[in-house]
Protein backbone atom coordinates (compact mmCIF):
# COMPACT_ATOMS: atom_id res chain seq x y z
CA UNK A 1 0.00 0.00 0.00
CA UNK A 2 1.57 3.44 -0.72
CA UNK A 3 1.06 6.82 0.56
CA UNK A 4 -2.12 6.73 2.77
CA UNK A 5 -1.22 10.24 3.80
CA UNK A 6 -2.78 13.14 2.01
CA UNK A 7 -1.36 15.07 -0.95
CA UNK A 8 -3.23 18.05 -0.18
CA UNK A 9 -3.02 20.55 2.88
CA UNK A 10 -3.73 20.01 6.08
CA UNK A 11 -3.34 23.76 7.24
CA UNK A 12 -6.12 23.57 9.36
CA UNK A 13 -4.65 21.69 12.16
CA UNK A 14 -5.36 18.03 11.36
CA UNK A 15 -6.73 15.96 8.13
CA UNK A 16 -10.36 16.48 7.00
CA UNK A 17 -10.98 12.78 7.08
CA UNK A 18 -8.74 10.21 8.95
CA UNK A 19 -9.78 6.45 9.99
CA UNK A 20 -8.03 4.03 11.64
CA UNK A 21 -8.33 0.67 11.48
CA UNK A 22 -12.12 1.32 10.71
CA UNK A 23 -14.61 -1.62 10.76
CA UNK A 24 -17.90 -2.25 10.31
CA UNK A 25 -19.95 -5.93 10.42
CA UNK A 26 -23.93 -6.31 9.82
CA UNK A 27 -23.54 -9.37 12.58
CA UNK A 28 -21.46 -11.90 10.79
CA UNK A 29 -20.97 -10.48 7.77
CA UNK A 30 -18.75 -7.71 7.37
CA UNK A 31 -18.78 -4.53 4.82
CA UNK A 32 -15.50 -3.21 6.05
CA UNK A 33 -12.37 -3.75 7.91
CA UNK A 34 -9.34 -2.46 9.29
CA UNK A 35 -9.86 0.33 6.66
CA UNK A 36 -6.81 3.08 7.75
CA UNK A 37 -6.69 6.37 5.77
CA UNK A 38 -6.17 10.36 6.09
CA UNK A 39 -7.41 12.90 3.51
CA UNK A 40 -6.33 16.30 3.42
CA UNK A 41 -8.16 19.21 3.47
CA UNK A 42 -8.76 20.66 -0.33
CA UNK A 43 -8.50 16.88 -1.53
CA UNK A 44 -10.20 15.43 -4.27
CA UNK A 45 -10.04 11.57 -3.34
CA UNK A 46 -11.44 8.96 -5.02
CA UNK A 47 -13.18 5.36 -3.44
CA UNK A 48 -13.04 2.67 -5.79
CA UNK A 49 -14.00 -0.90 -5.35
CA UNK A 50 -16.34 -3.29 -7.08
CA UNK A 51 -20.08 -3.68 -6.38
CA UNK A 52 -20.38 -4.80 -2.55
CA UNK A 53 -17.12 -3.50 -1.77
CA UNK A 54 -18.36 -1.05 1.12
CA UNK A 55 -18.06 1.72 -0.66
CA UNK A 56 -21.00 2.95 0.23
CA UNK A 57 -21.14 1.83 3.99
CA UNK A 58 -17.69 3.87 4.14
CA UNK A 59 -19.53 6.90 3.25
CA UNK A 60 -22.31 6.20 5.71
CA UNK A 61 -20.03 5.23 8.74
CA UNK A 62 -18.20 8.31 8.09
CA UNK A 63 -21.45 10.40 7.59
CA UNK A 64 -22.33 9.57 10.95
CA UNK A 65 -25.33 7.61 9.55
CA UNK A 66 -23.81 4.47 10.71
CA UNK A 67 -21.49 3.64 13.75
CA UNK A 68 -18.47 1.72 13.25
CA UNK A 69 -18.09 -1.37 14.73
CA UNK A 70 -14.85 -0.88 15.74
CA UNK A 71 -11.43 1.38 15.22
CA UNK A 72 -11.49 4.86 14.98
CA UNK A 73 -11.80 7.80 12.68
CA UNK A 74 -12.06 11.77 12.48
CA UNK A 75 -14.24 13.88 10.24
CA UNK A 76 -14.10 18.11 10.01
CA UNK A 77 -11.61 18.04 12.88
CA UNK A 78 -13.99 16.01 15.23
CA UNK A 79 -13.65 12.46 16.50
CA UNK A 80 -16.68 9.91 14.87
CA UNK A 81 -18.50 9.31 18.16
CA UNK A 82 -22.14 9.99 18.47
CA UNK A 83 -22.19 12.79 20.47
CA UNK A 84 -20.39 14.96 17.86
CA UNK A 85 -22.84 13.30 15.02
CA UNK A 86 -24.88 16.78 14.92
CA UNK A 87 -21.75 18.62 14.71
CA UNK A 88 -20.20 16.88 12.08
CA UNK A 89 -23.42 16.57 10.26
CA UNK A 90 -23.74 20.39 10.25
CA UNK A 91 -19.81 20.08 8.22
CA UNK A 92 -20.51 17.75 5.75
CA UNK A 93 -22.78 16.95 3.05
CA UNK A 94 -23.68 13.25 1.52
CA UNK A 95 -25.05 13.21 -1.92
CA UNK A 96 -26.19 9.60 -1.97
CA UNK A 97 -26.16 7.12 -5.42
CA UNK A 98 -29.82 7.64 -5.95
CA UNK A 99 -31.01 11.32 -5.40
CA UNK A 100 -33.46 10.56 -3.12
CA UNK A 101 -35.70 13.78 -3.73
CA UNK A 102 -39.65 14.07 -2.82
CA UNK A 103 -41.25 13.72 -5.60
CA UNK A 104 -44.30 15.19 -5.50
CA UNK A 105 -42.30 18.78 -4.19
CA UNK A 106 -40.85 20.99 -6.78
CA UNK A 107 -37.21 21.47 -6.91
CA UNK A 108 -37.66 24.70 -5.16
CA UNK A 109 -39.64 22.92 -2.31
CA UNK A 110 -36.95 20.56 -1.91
CA UNK A 111 -34.32 22.48 -1.41
CA UNK A 112 -36.33 24.89 1.08
CA UNK A 113 -36.88 21.76 3.40
CA UNK A 114 -32.72 21.09 2.93
CA UNK A 115 -32.47 24.72 3.69
CA UNK A 116 -34.38 24.90 7.04
CA UNK A 117 -32.80 21.49 8.04
CA UNK A 118 -29.23 22.92 7.82
CA UNK A 119 -30.73 26.44 9.47
CA UNK A 120 -29.35 28.53 6.29
CA UNK A 121 -30.03 32.25 6.32
CA UNK A 122 -31.21 33.93 3.58
CA UNK A 123 -32.17 30.42 1.97
CA UNK A 124 -33.75 32.06 -0.79
CA UNK A 125 -30.41 33.46 -2.04
CA UNK A 126 -28.64 30.56 -1.07
CA UNK A 127 -31.15 28.19 -3.13
CA UNK A 128 -30.58 29.99 -6.21
CA UNK A 129 -26.99 30.34 -6.17
CA UNK A 130 -26.67 26.50 -6.06
CA UNK A 131 -29.41 26.23 -8.90
CA UNK A 132 -27.56 28.65 -11.04
CA UNK A 133 -24.17 25.98 -10.27
CA UNK A 134 -26.02 22.71 -11.43
CA UNK A 135 -27.57 24.70 -14.37
CA UNK A 136 -31.43 24.43 -12.99
CA UNK A 137 -32.11 27.75 -12.11
CA UNK A 138 -34.86 27.94 -14.63
CA UNK A 139 -36.65 24.42 -13.19
CA UNK A 140 -36.79 25.71 -9.59
CA UNK A 141 -40.68 24.93 -9.48
CA UNK A 142 -40.69 21.89 -11.67
CA UNK A 143 -42.17 18.74 -9.84
CA UNK A 144 -39.29 16.50 -9.05
CA UNK A 145 -41.09 13.86 -9.80
CA UNK A 146 -41.09 14.65 -13.16
CA UNK A 147 -37.54 15.41 -13.95
CA UNK A 148 -35.57 13.04 -15.85
CA UNK A 149 -32.30 11.16 -14.01
CA UNK A 150 -30.16 13.50 -14.80
CA UNK A 151 -31.95 16.39 -13.96
CA UNK A 152 -32.77 14.81 -10.40
CA UNK A 153 -28.82 14.15 -9.90
CA UNK A 154 -28.31 17.83 -10.36
CA UNK A 155 -31.05 19.02 -7.74
CA UNK A 156 -29.50 16.23 -5.08
CA UNK A 157 -26.06 17.82 -5.91
CA UNK A 158 -27.51 21.36 -5.29
CA UNK A 159 -28.94 20.29 -2.09
CA UNK A 160 -25.74 18.82 -1.49
CA UNK A 161 -24.23 22.22 -1.88
CA UNK A 162 -26.52 24.14 -0.10
CA UNK A 163 -24.97 24.13 3.60
CA UNK A 164 -21.38 24.90 1.68
CA UNK A 165 -19.92 21.54 3.41
CA UNK A 166 -16.28 21.40 4.42
CA UNK A 167 -16.71 18.01 3.37
CA UNK A 168 -18.91 16.73 0.32
CA UNK A 169 -19.43 12.48 0.04
CA UNK A 170 -20.31 12.22 -3.92
CA UNK A 171 -21.65 8.50 -3.93
CA UNK A 172 -21.70 7.73 -8.16
CA UNK A 173 -22.39 11.31 -8.67
CA UNK A 174 -22.26 11.21 -12.57
CA UNK A 175 -24.27 7.76 -12.21
CA UNK A 176 -27.04 7.90 -15.06
CA UNK A 177 -25.82 11.37 -16.64
CA UNK A 178 -25.36 11.69 -20.25
CA UNK A 179 -21.70 12.43 -20.99
CA UNK A 180 -22.78 16.64 -21.26
CA UNK A 181 -23.92 16.37 -17.99
CA UNK A 182 -21.16 14.34 -16.47
CA UNK A 183 -18.95 17.11 -18.14
CA UNK A 184 -20.54 19.77 -15.96
CA UNK A 185 -20.33 17.93 -12.41
CA UNK A 186 -16.15 17.23 -13.27
CA UNK A 187 -16.08 20.73 -13.95
CA UNK A 188 -18.36 21.53 -10.91
CA UNK A 189 -16.30 19.12 -9.00
CA UNK A 190 -13.15 21.25 -10.15
CA UNK A 191 -14.31 24.37 -9.28
CA UNK A 192 -15.60 22.98 -5.55
CA UNK A 193 -11.94 21.70 -5.02
CA UNK A 194 -10.25 25.36 -5.98
CA UNK A 195 -12.74 26.74 -3.52
CA UNK A 196 -11.24 24.34 -0.54
CA UNK A 197 -13.66 21.74 -0.58
CA UNK A 198 -12.49 18.29 0.31
CA UNK A 199 -14.25 15.81 -2.16
CA UNK A 200 -14.50 12.13 -1.01
CA UNK A 201 -15.83 10.79 -4.28
CA UNK A 202 -17.33 7.41 -5.17
CA UNK A 203 -17.45 5.98 -8.45
CA UNK A 204 -17.27 2.88 -11.20
CA UNK A 205 -15.93 5.15 -13.37
CA UNK A 206 -11.99 4.63 -13.18
CA UNK A 207 -11.68 7.55 -16.01
CA UNK A 208 -13.52 9.96 -13.44
CA UNK A 209 -11.34 8.93 -10.70
CA UNK A 210 -8.18 9.17 -12.96
CA UNK A 211 -9.49 12.54 -14.05
CA UNK A 212 -10.28 14.08 -11.07
CA UNK A 213 -8.60 12.48 -7.80
CA UNK A 214 -5.72 13.27 -6.27
CA UNK A 215 -5.18 10.12 -4.67
CA UNK A 216 -7.43 6.96 -4.72
CA UNK A 217 -8.01 4.03 -2.44
CA UNK A 218 -8.94 0.96 -3.56
CA UNK A 219 -11.14 -0.74 -1.63
CA UNK A 220 -12.95 -4.73 -1.17
CA UNK A 221 -13.71 -5.29 2.06
CA UNK A 222 -10.28 -4.11 3.00
CA UNK A 223 -8.16 -1.34 1.47
CA UNK A 224 -6.31 -3.03 -0.97
CA UNK A 225 -4.00 0.23 -1.98
CA UNK A 226 -4.22 4.33 -1.48
CA UNK A 227 -1.99 6.46 -3.59
CA UNK A 228 -2.09 9.14 -6.18
CA UNK A 229 -2.99 7.32 -9.74
CA UNK A 230 0.75 7.20 -11.35
CA UNK A 231 2.02 6.02 -7.92
CA UNK A 232 0.01 3.40 -8.04
CA UNK A 233 0.89 2.52 -12.05
CA UNK A 234 4.42 2.99 -11.05
CA UNK A 235 4.20 0.25 -7.85
CA UNK A 236 1.93 -2.55 -9.56
CA UNK A 237 3.37 -2.13 -13.23
CA UNK A 238 7.20 -2.07 -14.74
CA UNK A 239 7.60 0.76 -17.73
CA UNK A 240 8.07 -0.50 -20.59
CA UNK A 241 8.48 0.01 -24.03
CA UNK A 242 6.45 -1.77 -26.69
CA UNK A 243 9.13 -1.41 -30.07
CA UNK A 244 6.86 -3.21 -33.61
CA UNK A 245 8.96 -3.19 -36.74
CA UNK A 246 8.11 -4.06 -40.08
CA UNK A 247 9.93 -7.21 -39.93
CA UNK A 248 10.46 -9.85 -37.45
CA UNK A 249 13.94 -9.32 -35.80
CA UNK A 250 16.98 -11.94 -36.52
CA UNK A 251 18.16 -12.16 -33.25
CA UNK A 252 16.27 -9.82 -31.15
CA UNK A 253 18.63 -11.39 -27.91
CA UNK A 254 22.03 -9.55 -29.68
CA UNK A 255 19.82 -6.41 -30.02
CA UNK A 256 17.95 -5.66 -27.05
CA UNK A 257 20.48 -7.54 -24.63
CA UNK A 258 22.91 -5.02 -25.05
CA UNK A 259 21.46 -1.97 -23.68
CA UNK A 260 21.51 -1.30 -19.82
CA UNK A 261 18.53 0.28 -19.36
CA UNK A 262 16.74 -2.53 -20.61
CA UNK A 263 15.83 -5.16 -17.68
CA UNK A 264 14.29 -7.96 -19.84
CA UNK A 265 12.27 -8.65 -23.08
CA UNK A 266 9.53 -10.49 -24.65
CA UNK A 267 8.13 -11.59 -28.28
CA UNK A 268 4.64 -10.58 -29.55
CA UNK A 269 4.76 -12.69 -32.37
CA UNK A 270 5.17 -11.69 -35.56
CA UNK A 271 7.04 -9.35 -34.88
CA UNK A 272 6.38 -6.93 -31.41
CA UNK A 273 8.72 -6.49 -28.40
CA UNK A 274 8.14 -5.61 -25.03
CA UNK A 275 11.15 -4.16 -23.38
CA UNK A 276 10.88 -3.96 -19.54
CA UNK A 277 13.10 -0.96 -18.79
CA UNK A 278 14.71 0.63 -15.84
CA UNK A 279 14.43 4.30 -17.44
CA UNK A 280 12.67 5.58 -20.11
CA UNK A 281 14.23 8.55 -21.11
CA UNK A 282 17.98 6.63 -21.47
CA UNK A 283 16.22 3.35 -23.37
CA UNK A 284 14.01 4.80 -25.94
CA UNK A 285 17.47 6.80 -27.78
CA UNK A 286 19.65 3.79 -27.13
CA UNK A 287 16.78 1.29 -28.48
CA UNK A 288 16.07 3.59 -31.37
CA UNK A 289 19.96 3.10 -31.76
CA UNK A 290 19.89 -0.62 -31.79
CA UNK A 291 17.12 -1.30 -34.06
CA UNK A 292 18.85 1.00 -36.32
CA UNK A 293 22.58 0.08 -36.76
CA UNK A 294 20.38 -3.26 -36.81
CA UNK A 295 18.93 -2.52 -40.10
CA UNK A 296 15.47 -3.06 -38.42
CA UNK A 297 12.81 -1.05 -40.00
CA UNK A 298 10.87 0.04 -36.99
CA UNK A 299 7.10 0.92 -37.21
CA UNK A 300 6.70 2.58 -33.51
CA UNK A 301 8.86 2.44 -30.53
CA UNK A 302 6.62 4.05 -27.67
CA UNK A 303 6.26 3.93 -24.02
CA UNK A 304 3.20 1.30 -22.53
CA UNK A 305 0.26 3.12 -20.51
CA UNK A 306 -1.35 1.69 -17.95
CA UNK A 307 -4.27 3.43 -17.21
CA UNK A 308 -6.65 3.15 -13.59
CA UNK A 309 -8.44 0.64 -15.17
CA UNK A 310 -4.87 -1.97 -14.76
CA UNK A 311 -3.76 -0.52 -11.90
CA UNK A 312 -7.84 -1.29 -10.14
CA UNK A 313 -7.58 -4.49 -12.04
CA UNK A 314 -4.99 -5.97 -10.88
CA UNK A 315 -5.50 -5.17 -7.59
CA UNK A 316 -9.23 -6.44 -7.23
CA UNK A 317 -8.89 -9.83 -9.30
CA UNK A 318 -5.63 -10.46 -7.91
CA UNK A 319 -7.00 -11.75 -4.26
CA UNK A 320 -9.98 -13.64 -6.58
CA UNK A 321 -7.10 -15.60 -8.53
CA UNK A 322 -4.99 -16.72 -5.16
CA UNK B 1 -37.79 23.89 16.23
CA UNK B 2 -36.74 25.61 12.41
CA UNK B 3 -35.95 21.58 11.91
CA UNK B 4 -39.05 20.49 13.02
CA UNK B 5 -41.03 22.65 11.07
CA UNK B 6 -39.24 21.95 8.01
CA UNK B 7 -40.30 18.10 8.33
CA UNK B 8 -43.72 18.91 9.45
CA UNK B 9 -44.25 21.29 6.66
CA UNK B 10 -42.67 19.08 4.09
CA UNK B 11 -45.16 16.42 5.36
CA UNK B 12 -48.33 18.54 5.20
CA UNK B 13 -47.54 19.18 1.27
CA UNK B 14 -46.78 15.73 0.29
CA UNK B 15 -49.95 14.21 2.16
CA UNK B 16 -52.21 17.15 -0.14
CA UNK B 17 -50.40 15.46 -3.24
CA UNK B 18 -51.11 12.49 -2.30
CA UNK B 19 -54.46 10.95 -3.84
CA UNK B 20 -54.53 8.09 -1.31
CA UNK B 21 -53.62 9.82 1.53
CA UNK B 22 -56.39 12.56 1.14
CA UNK B 23 -58.69 10.05 -0.22
CA UNK B 24 -57.68 8.62 3.54
CA UNK B 25 -58.57 11.78 4.90
CA UNK B 26 -62.11 12.20 3.29
CA UNK B 27 -62.78 8.58 3.82
CA UNK B 28 -62.81 7.96 7.27
CA UNK B 29 -64.75 11.28 8.40
CA UNK B 30 -67.28 10.15 6.13
CA UNK B 31 -67.76 6.54 7.15
CA UNK B 32 -68.07 7.59 10.86
CA UNK B 33 -70.23 10.58 10.27
CA UNK B 34 -72.94 9.31 7.14
CA UNK B 35 -74.15 6.39 9.64
CA UNK B 36 -74.98 8.01 12.16
CA UNK B 37 -76.56 11.02 10.87
CA UNK B 38 -78.55 8.51 8.97
CA UNK B 39 -79.83 6.76 11.80
CA UNK B 40 -80.59 10.17 13.61
CA UNK B 41 -82.63 11.55 10.89
CA UNK B 42 -84.51 8.55 10.64
CA UNK B 43 -85.57 8.49 14.29
CA UNK B 44 -88.78 10.08 14.85
CA UNK B 45 -88.97 12.53 17.86
CA UNK B 46 -90.34 9.67 20.21
CA UNK B 47 -86.99 8.07 19.38
CA UNK B 48 -85.42 10.82 21.53
CA UNK B 49 -86.02 9.65 25.11
CA UNK B 50 -83.99 6.03 23.92
CA UNK B 51 -81.33 8.20 22.83
CA UNK B 52 -80.64 9.71 26.05
CA UNK B 53 -78.89 7.46 28.18
CA UNK B 54 -76.98 6.48 24.96
CA UNK B 55 -73.55 7.61 23.76
CA UNK B 56 -74.09 7.62 19.78
CA UNK B 57 -71.05 10.08 19.87
CA UNK B 58 -68.48 8.30 21.04
CA UNK B 59 -68.92 6.68 17.74
CA UNK B 60 -66.97 9.57 16.12
CA UNK B 61 -64.07 8.78 18.12
CA UNK B 62 -63.00 6.47 15.25
CA UNK B 63 -61.89 9.55 13.25
CA UNK B 64 -59.28 10.47 15.75
CA UNK B 65 -58.50 6.24 15.58
CA UNK B 66 -58.18 5.89 12.23
CA UNK B 67 -56.88 9.05 10.74
CA UNK B 68 -53.49 9.48 12.29
CA UNK B 69 -53.27 5.85 11.77
CA UNK B 70 -53.43 6.29 7.48
CA UNK B 71 -51.16 9.12 7.51
CA UNK B 72 -48.62 7.85 10.09
CA UNK B 73 -48.13 4.87 8.10
CA UNK B 74 -46.63 7.14 5.51
CA UNK B 75 -43.62 8.41 7.58
CA UNK B 76 -41.18 6.38 7.14
CA UNK B 77 -42.37 4.15 4.91
CA UNK B 78 -42.77 6.99 2.55
CA UNK B 79 -39.54 8.20 2.87
CA UNK B 80 -37.99 4.49 2.17
CA UNK B 81 -40.10 4.40 -0.81
CA UNK B 82 -38.90 7.74 -2.67
CA UNK B 83 -34.78 6.79 -0.88
CA UNK B 84 -35.02 10.22 0.96
CA UNK B 85 -33.90 8.97 4.35
CA UNK B 86 -30.26 9.03 3.83
CA UNK B 87 -30.29 12.66 2.79
CA UNK B 88 -32.38 13.32 5.14
CA UNK B 89 -30.53 11.70 8.19
CA UNK B 90 -27.14 13.20 6.57
CA UNK B 91 -28.39 16.36 7.87
CA UNK B 92 -28.08 17.99 11.73
CA UNK B 93 -31.61 16.75 12.44
CA UNK B 94 -31.47 14.55 15.74
CA UNK B 95 -34.18 12.05 15.89
CA UNK B 96 -36.41 13.18 18.27
CA UNK B 97 -36.51 16.33 15.46
CA UNK B 98 -37.52 14.16 12.88
CA UNK B 99 -40.25 12.38 15.01
CA UNK B 100 -41.48 14.94 16.45
CA UNK B 101 -41.44 16.91 13.09
CA UNK B 102 -43.33 13.37 11.49
CA UNK B 103 -46.11 13.05 14.89
CA UNK B 104 -46.98 16.91 14.44
CA UNK B 105 -47.62 16.48 10.74
CA UNK B 106 -50.08 14.09 11.84
CA UNK B 107 -51.15 15.30 14.63
CA UNK B 108 -52.63 18.54 13.57
CA UNK B 109 -54.32 17.81 10.77
CA UNK B 110 -56.15 14.87 12.48
CA UNK B 111 -57.21 16.86 15.38
CA UNK B 112 -58.62 19.41 12.71
CA UNK B 113 -60.78 16.58 10.59
CA UNK B 114 -62.06 15.36 14.02
CA UNK B 115 -62.94 18.78 15.47
CA UNK B 116 -64.14 20.40 12.53
CA UNK B 117 -66.37 16.97 11.15
CA UNK B 118 -67.38 17.25 14.95
CA UNK B 119 -68.62 20.37 15.48
CA UNK B 120 -70.34 20.23 11.79
CA UNK B 121 -72.03 16.93 12.71
CA UNK B 122 -73.44 19.00 16.03
CA UNK B 123 -74.61 21.64 13.89
CA UNK B 124 -76.20 19.62 11.74
CA UNK B 125 -78.17 17.60 14.40
CA UNK B 126 -79.13 20.95 15.80
CA UNK B 127 -80.52 22.76 12.85
CA UNK B 128 -82.27 19.15 10.99
CA UNK B 129 -83.06 17.00 13.32
CA UNK B 130 -86.63 16.01 14.28
CA UNK B 131 -87.42 17.87 18.09
CA UNK B 132 -86.23 16.51 20.80
CA UNK B 133 -83.55 14.66 19.43
CA UNK B 134 -80.57 16.90 19.59
CA UNK B 135 -80.70 17.64 23.71
CA UNK B 136 -81.08 13.91 23.95
CA UNK B 137 -78.07 13.01 21.42
CA UNK B 138 -75.47 16.17 22.58
CA UNK B 139 -75.07 16.21 26.47
CA UNK B 140 -71.97 18.11 27.64
CA UNK B 141 -70.45 14.89 29.12
CA UNK B 142 -70.10 13.54 25.24
CA UNK B 143 -69.09 16.36 24.26
CA UNK B 144 -65.91 16.92 27.27
CA UNK B 145 -65.19 13.02 26.10
CA UNK B 146 -64.81 14.13 22.83
CA UNK B 147 -62.78 17.01 23.31
CA UNK B 148 -60.46 15.30 25.66
CA UNK B 149 -60.35 11.83 23.73
CA UNK B 150 -59.21 12.97 20.57
CA UNK B 151 -56.13 14.26 21.09
CA UNK B 152 -55.20 11.03 23.26
CA UNK B 153 -56.34 8.52 20.69
CA UNK B 154 -55.30 10.16 17.86
CA UNK B 155 -51.32 10.14 19.05
CA UNK B 156 -51.85 6.27 19.71
CA UNK B 157 -52.66 5.99 16.64
CA UNK B 158 -49.52 8.14 15.68
CA UNK B 159 -47.07 6.33 17.74
CA UNK B 160 -48.56 2.71 16.28
CA UNK B 161 -48.62 3.98 12.56
CA UNK B 162 -44.98 5.33 12.84
CA UNK B 163 -44.14 1.91 14.22
CA UNK B 164 -45.67 0.09 11.70
CA UNK B 165 -43.70 2.48 9.62
CA UNK B 166 -40.28 1.92 10.55
CA UNK B 167 -40.86 -1.44 9.60
CA UNK B 168 -42.24 -1.11 6.16
CA UNK B 169 -40.67 -1.36 2.87
CA UNK B 170 -44.37 -0.03 1.42
CA UNK B 171 -46.48 2.71 2.22
CA UNK B 172 -49.74 0.78 1.22
CA UNK B 173 -48.58 -2.10 3.13
CA UNK B 174 -48.02 -0.36 5.86
CA UNK B 175 -51.42 1.51 5.96
CA UNK B 176 -53.29 -1.86 6.48
CA UNK B 177 -51.44 -2.85 8.92
CA UNK B 178 -51.45 0.39 10.76
CA UNK B 179 -55.26 0.37 10.41
CA UNK B 180 -55.74 -3.16 11.09
CA UNK B 181 -53.73 -2.66 14.64
CA UNK B 182 -56.41 0.10 15.28
CA UNK B 183 -59.37 -1.88 15.35
CA UNK B 184 -59.20 -3.11 19.23
CA UNK B 185 -59.74 0.42 19.77
CA UNK B 186 -62.58 1.09 17.23
CA UNK B 187 -64.35 -1.97 18.48
CA UNK B 188 -64.29 0.19 22.05
CA UNK B 189 -66.11 3.42 20.55
CA UNK B 190 -68.32 1.31 18.46
CA UNK B 191 -69.11 -0.95 22.04
CA UNK B 192 -69.17 2.49 23.93
CA UNK B 193 -72.42 4.10 21.11
CA UNK B 194 -74.29 0.61 20.95
CA UNK B 195 -74.17 1.09 24.94
CA UNK B 196 -72.43 -2.37 25.45
CA UNK B 197 -69.97 -1.10 27.72
CA UNK B 198 -71.50 1.56 29.97
CA UNK B 199 -69.59 4.08 30.49
CA UNK B 200 -68.83 5.46 34.09
CA UNK B 201 -67.37 8.26 34.95
CA UNK B 202 -65.06 6.48 36.90
CA UNK B 203 -64.24 4.51 33.36
CA UNK B 204 -63.97 7.30 31.40
CA UNK B 205 -61.11 8.95 33.99
CA UNK B 206 -59.15 5.85 33.94
CA UNK B 207 -59.48 5.36 30.45
CA UNK B 208 -58.09 9.05 29.64
CA UNK B 209 -55.48 8.53 31.67
CA UNK B 210 -54.16 5.15 30.18
CA UNK B 211 -54.09 6.49 27.38
CA UNK B 212 -52.18 9.54 28.52
CA UNK B 213 -49.64 7.02 29.76
CA UNK B 214 -49.64 4.99 26.92
CA UNK B 215 -49.24 7.56 24.53
CA UNK B 216 -46.12 8.73 27.09
CA UNK B 217 -44.79 5.27 26.46
CA UNK B 218 -45.29 5.24 23.11
CA UNK B 219 -42.96 8.17 22.94
CA UNK B 220 -39.95 6.36 24.81
CA UNK B 221 -40.51 3.27 22.92
CA UNK B 222 -41.04 4.88 19.42
CA UNK B 223 -37.76 7.32 19.58
CA UNK B 224 -35.13 4.49 19.44
CA UNK B 225 -37.07 2.95 16.75
CA UNK B 226 -35.36 6.02 15.03
CA UNK B 227 -32.19 5.63 15.40
CA UNK B 228 -30.17 6.37 12.09
CA UNK B 229 -28.64 2.81 11.88
CA UNK B 230 -31.71 1.46 12.32
CA UNK B 231 -33.83 3.35 9.65
CA UNK B 232 -30.89 3.30 7.42
CA UNK B 233 -30.65 -0.68 7.87
CA UNK B 234 -34.63 -1.21 6.74
CA UNK B 235 -36.68 -3.48 7.89
CA UNK B 236 -34.71 -6.45 6.74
Amino acid sequence: MTSPSPSASTDKGGPAISADKLTKRFGDRVAFEDVSFEIGYGEVFGFLGPNGAGKTTTVRTLGTLLTPSSGSASVAGLPLTPANGVDIRRRIAIMPESPGLYQRLSVLENLQCFADLYEINDARSRIQAVLAAVGLADRANDRSGVLSKGLRQRVALARALLSDPEILFLDEPTSGLDPAAARDVHELIGQLRERGVTIFLTTHRLDEAEKLCDRVAILNATLLSVGRPEDLRDQLFAKSLRVVTLAPLTDPAAVFGQIASVTRWSEEPPSTYVLVISDSRAAAPAVTRALAAAGADVVSIGEEQHTLEDVYLQLVDEPQAQ
Amino acid sequence: MRRVRAIMLKELREYGRNRSLVAAMALYPLIFTVQPLIAIFVAPSAAAASLAGRHELSFMLGIPILVPAALAAFAVAGERQQETLEPVLATPITREEFLLGKALAVFLPALVIAYVVFALFIAVVELFAKPGIAPALIGTDDVIVQVLFTPLLAAWSIWVGIAVSTRSNDVRVAQQLSVLSSLPLILITIMLSFSIIQPSFELVVFLGALLLVADVIGWRLIAPLFNREKLISGPH
